[in-house]
């Protein structure tokens, strides 16, 4: 596969039934190409467990999907509040979600773990009050 | 193990049309946390769960997984049952508690498998 396709998806924010559409879609569209079952599915968690914080935490933002020779490339940018303490966030178990969003199955202080855990590449930048881009790179092999 | 046979350990109901009863699911995990679905679950066929939300089929889709529980009497919405039926994922409805539900399927011989630690 020499040619490289890129996907762009815009998440909604405090929309958490639409949540993982995006993951949903890119799924689809990775099993068409015919990747790998287990690389398909490292990528589409990771990416939902991203979509799931863009709609809890920052209100909304967008994905953009490149997938090109040997490597899938995840970026998720948002405008939301920023991650004040990056460390603490990335430990299992450390959430700032509300009991609303712990009813209704997440917030469990998994989901940036379960991405670095999934992805073979995970960057996180972050800044109080503009925004958060995450970077992540899931290879095919 | 079928589904089929799942179904009548648990005296649950189909809530999705066109179910392969004769699919054969070897591994199966309980939860109303997604985000430990998520976190630690790995090559299991079947979810048993009491959350009733889309995300559990979203959940579940990104799991590769066939077959969807609702235990404790929860009624998945007809957004849940289309959600399921587009990811070609069964959908049952049973009574019994979670702890009951699991423990039956263990009885029966139905495992947990790998999970991520």
């Amino acid at each position: 596969m020499a040619e490289v396709i890129t996907l762009e998806y815009t998440v909604p924010g405090d929309d958490f039934t639409r949540a993982g559409e995006a993951s949903a879609d890119m799924k689809s569209r990775l099993k068409k190409l015919g990747l790998p079952a287990d690389v398909v599915r490292r990528a589409a968690i990771a990416l939902y467990e991203g979509e799931i914080n863009l709609a809890i935490h920052a209100h909304g933002g967008c994905i953009c999907v490149t997938v090109s020779e040997g490597v899938i490339k995840m970026v998720l940018a948002d405008k939301g509040p920023g991650i004040e303490n990056i460390a603490l966030a990335m430990s299992e178990g450390y959430s700032t979600a509300p009991d609303e969003v712990r009813s209704l199955g997440f917030g469990a202080g998994m989901g940036l773990p379960n991405m670095k855990k999934y992805s073979d590449v995970f960057d996180i930048e972050s800044t109080v009050g503009v925004g958060t881009t995450i970077q992540m790179e899931v290879n095919i092999s | 193990m079928k589904i089929k046979e799942i179904a009548e350990i648990l005296q649950a109901t189909p809530v999705t049309p066109n179910v392969d009863f004769e699919r054969e699911v070897h591994t199966a995990c309980g939860s109303d946390m997604m985000s430990d679905v998520l976190a630690y679950v790995k090559n299991q066929s079947v979810l048993i769960t009491g959350l009733n939300n889309p995300q559990v089929v979203r959940t579940a889709d990104m799991m590769d997984m066939v077959c969807i529980v609702f235990v404790r009497g929860k009624k998945p919405d007809e957004q849940i049952l289309t959600l399921a039926q587009e990811r070609h994922i069964a959908v049952f409805t049973s009574e019994l508690t979670m702890f009951t539900a699991c423990g039956k399927l263990y009885e029966q011989g139905l495992r947990g498998g790998e999970s991520h630690g």
